[in-house]
């Protein structure tokens, strides 16, 4: 063992220079693209004198309305990357038939659509997901805070760990060319020896370890904080599908948790878990790991119910049609979510019966989600409809998520998933209902929410030419992917031989441009939102005559949220609150408690970067020195008693003052 | 009644739709922590179905019955059921606010856990030097996973122990400290009940097959 020890391999492990891509154009430029923009960043932080305000009001910061708006940050850069990786694959996959072999080898191609999957589900998704959640149910349930704010800034930074980590192998290495959920034996160490299924392993790894505590943060807050008089079944409806996302996090998580280190100890130590001699079972982590995998995505898709919900009771100007019957099917699709998971390998040979079951549970939850598109179509009916920009998201998304909930229920007929089994018939599918679902809900959200985040409204113009190139873009680029995969396409293919099948792919990539046009207008969208701010303020706090606890507040709210802890007394609180002449009150404020800022979050987050760098490259003494480090700072971290402070009553005073005089002006 | 009362008296007059005093919701941290064992468990769960799974593919290697020794597991049991006896006579004079006997069962929970950890260590020792190795089949991987993932478990409550009982000595049985100890009360007895089923399924019932 110790006869090839030699100081290079002590001190960088595997790392050599060979690791650097230089020999790849396409990864040079990018790289050269991300020092010229991060250098942009960095001298503009600078030159604007921003990093003190960065460190104190952002880093360190324990607002769960801070931590909300960096995860939608964090979830909107990593966007720009997955999108590219799909641009790139429509591109390759356009071109490359008969002698053309397209742009992209093999290995490339694979990591590509690899980091795809990754970046769209855990990156882009998942911190989008939180996000709105950590920004919105405090607010919703009049909460001050969520019921853990140190553990809620750890989870982001974790989250952000994982992200980096991702990233570092764009420039690093390599990314893993397993497919987003990296099956063995392909994803064991005989046929991967790379870095490549490392670099998945611990980014998810870090990431997960984010979602499971900002899972319970968010659990704790909803069942514990609400304000006095909000029972159950007053709660509003995103914060109900918010506590259902929470727990199918909690209990699905730790399954990832258990299947990836399984997975590792298989390429670090040599157990025979998934291998196919030795008493290993391949097959146990396809289960294993879509027993998380299923309910991850209706962990993805509640909480865009939640927010579909909210915009379609608003917009109407109606209470929303069937409030008990919405949370009820929330409920058993939740159930339901943890019965379906072997749907996703009916190939695998279980048996008549075995998938019988899992075909039929899988039916039947259309049944529950069918319920509440009539509670959407019954709330708009005869309703005063705005159709302001989140309204057409929410018709856009009625309208395209039907097809994809169809195309579901025919890929849960076992004889007809033998035919369509890992065809690109399963991928129009599921991008139909996660573009078409959450991918829309969030982007509705981001909309619906963003004056309440941050005081002015969103460029409602751009914000419709968003909408249509997106909803156009995705019939375009879809629909030629059902139809290749009825012919027999498989998926994830790097080259094709039939020259008839191009015009299809053509399509597909002239599609995926018009997602690329509708994305650059969201972008454009937030410059022009911010340059004419001042026509867009929102004044008053509720821009959008809303029915819920948030729009009670101000435009940013204060950092205490609530003067006064509020008193529900219905549904749609604050739709009571004005219908029955609330007057905000004016005196008698007191001092308000509040947890402290802190970075222990962001340090342990730097060093779980480092530690899973080492682990991945076997930079054993780094690995060991951050590891410890980590220990260190966690257990120093509890020795701090002193981590809340009182607002002073006069600061209290100050700020509600400050939004008195706003309305009073405006009025 | 009730309900209908306050709604005709919502219509009347306008209801207050403000606490004037702090409102202070309490508990979460034990909630949170309860839900947090609860995610804990489903590691163990998906470890437990892996050994259900791998448990006898010996792969031409050795089989439980060759290789477990009860009397040396019942030893080690009886560690661990002790010790979450004597954390509980922690937790009982921690109620009666006597600092000093809290910290002296908690030393002596640490020290059977210590019992524990180091006759695990020993076993495992001696399965490697046999030859019986997590590499040498399916059912030693998901063995040693499932025993080694419940001893560091335990292992991190003696660590979690020992920074405890610096802290209550520092600061005495403050409400912040009983907090923690409850937590970590919750923790150890939780790892009592995993055992107990590591010990019926993979050594009671690998021995008697």
């Amino acid at each position: 063992m110790f006869s090839n020890l030699d100081l290079q391999k002590l001190i960088f492990g595997r790392l050599t220079l060979e690791a650097i891509p230089y020999h790849e154009p396409i990864l040079i430029i990018t790289f050269i693209g991300v020092v010229l923009g991060g250098v942009a960043v960095l001298g503009a932080i600078t030159y604007f004198r921003f990093w003190g305000t960065l460190w104190r009001d952002w880093i360190t910061s324990v607002d769960h309305k801070k931590i909300g708006i960096m995860y939608v940050i964090l979830a909107l850069v990593m966007l720009l990357r997955g999108f590219a990786d799909a641009l790139m694959m429509r591109a390759q996959q356009a071109m490359a038939f008969g002698a053309n072999e397209g742009y992209l080898p093999p290995h490339h191609y694979d990591q590509i659509f690899t980091a795809h999957g990754v970046i769209m589900i855990f990156f882009f998704a998942m911190p989008l997901v939180t996000g709105l959640m950590n920004f919105v149910v405090p607010l919703q349930i009049g909460a001050r805070d969520v019921a853990f704010p140190f553990l809620n800034n750890f989870s982001f930074w974790m989250t952000v760990s994982g992200a980096v980590t991702v990233m570092a192998s764009l420039f690093v290495g390599e990314f893993a060319r397993t497919g987003w959920l990296a099956y063995p034996p392909l994803s064991g160490p005989a046929a991967s020896p790379g870095v490549g299924v490392d670099y998945y392993i611990w980014a998810l790894q870090i990431a997960g370890i984010g979602t499971l505590l900002s899972g319970i943060n968010l659990i704790a807050t909803i069942v514990k904080m609400r304000a006095p008089g909000m029972t159950m079944m007053k709660m509003p409806v995103f914060t109900w599908t918010a506590l259902c996302t929470n727990v199918l996090i909690v209990a699905a998580f730790p399954i990832l948790t258990a299947v990836l280190a399984l997975l590792s100890l298989d390429r670090y130590v040599g157990t025979h878990f998934f291998s196919n001699d030795l008493g290993g079972n391949p097959m146990m982590y396809v289960n294993l790991i879509w027993i998380w995998g299923h309910p991850e995505v209706y962990i993805l898709i509640l909480p865009a119910f939640g927010i579909f919900s909210e915009v379609v009771s608003t917009y109407s100007g109606k209470r929303l049609f069937g409030y008990a019957s919405m949370v009820y099917a929330t409920v058993v699709i939740t159930i339901l979510s943890y019965l379906v998971w072997l749907h996703h390998f009916f190939t695998m040979g279980s048996g008549a019966s075995v998938n019988s079951f899992f075909g039929i549970t899988t039916m039947i939850i259309s049944i529950p989600t069918g319920a509440k598109i009539f509670n959407w179509l019954f709330t708009m009916y005869r309703g005063r409809i705005r159709f302001e920009v989140p309204m057409l998201w929410t018709v856009g998304f009625m309208v395209t998520f039907v097809v994809g909930g169809m195309t579901g229920v025919l890929l849960a007929v076992p004889p007809a998933d033998f035919v369509l089994h890992n065809s690109l018939f399963l991928i129009a599918h599921f991008h139909n209902v996660i573009i078409g679902g959450v991918v829309f809900g969030l982007l509705a959200g981001i909309t619906y929410w963003f004056p309440k985040a941050f005081g002015f409204k969103l460029d409602p113009v751009w914000g419709k030419m968003s909408f249509w190139f997106w909803l156009t873009g995705f019939w375009v680029a879809f629909m030629p992917l059902y139809i290749l995969g009825l012919m027999g396409v498989t998926r994830r293919l790097q080259h094709f031989d039939d020259p008839s099948l191009q015009i299809w792919f053509v399509i597909a990539a002239f599609g995926a441009f018009l997602i690329l046009l509708g994305i650059l207008s969201f972008g454009i969208q937030l410059v022009v939102s911010v340059l004419r701010r001042e026509e867009l303020r929102d004044l008053t706090g509720d821009p959008w005559n809303g029915r819920t606890l948030e729009w009670s507040t101000s435009s940013p709210p204060p950092d205490y949220n609530f003067a006064f802890t509020p008193v529900i007394h219905d549904h749609d609180a604050w739709w009571d609150m004005k219908k029955r002449g609330y007057d905000r009150p004016l005196q008698g404020f007191r001092a308000i408690h509040m947890p402290r800022n802190t970075g222990t979050g962001f340090i342990l987050g730097v060093l779980s970067i480092a530690f899973s760098f080492a682990m991945i490259w076997y930079v054993w003494w780094l690995a060991a020195l951050a590891f410890l480090a980590m220990f260190v700072v966690t257990v120093g971290h509890t020795f701090n008693y002193d981590r809340d402070f009182h607002i002073p009553a006069d600061d209290v005073v100050r700020a509600e003052g400050a939004r008195t005089a706003l309305i009073s002006g405006r009025a | 009644m009730a309900t209908l009362a306050s709604k005709t008296q919502g219509l009347a007059e306008t209801p207050s739709f403000h606490l004037e005093e702090d409102h202070h919701p309490e508990g979460s941290t034990m909630l949170g922590f309860w839900i947090y064992l609860m995610s804990d468990c489903l590691i163990f769960a998906v470890l437990f179905a892996t050994y259900a799974v791998l448990g006898r593919n010996y792969a031409a290697g050795p089989s439980p019955k060759d290789l477990f020794e009860l009397p040396l597991v019942a030893l080690n049991t009886s560690m661990l059921l002790l010790s979450s006896i004597t954390y509980g006579f922690a937790m009982l004079e921690m109620q009666r606010d006597r600092q000093a006997a809290t910290l002296g069962w908690l030393a002596v929970t640490g020290l059977f856990g210590l019992g524990f950890v180091g006759i695990e260590l020993y076993e495992f020792a001696h399965l490697i030097h046999e030859g019986a190795t997590p590499q040498r089949s399916g059912f030693l991987s998901a063995f040693f996973t499932l025993v080694g993932t419940h001893g560091l478990h335990v292992s991190l409550g003696i660590i979690w122990l020992v920074v405890l009982m610096i802290q209550v000595r520092q600061r005495g049985l403050i409400a912040e400290n009983q907090r923690r100890l409850m937590c970590l009360s919750m923790f150890w007895h939780f790892l009592d009940v995993i055992w107990i089923g590591v010990f019926t399924f993979v050594y009671l019932m690998g021995v008697l097959q």
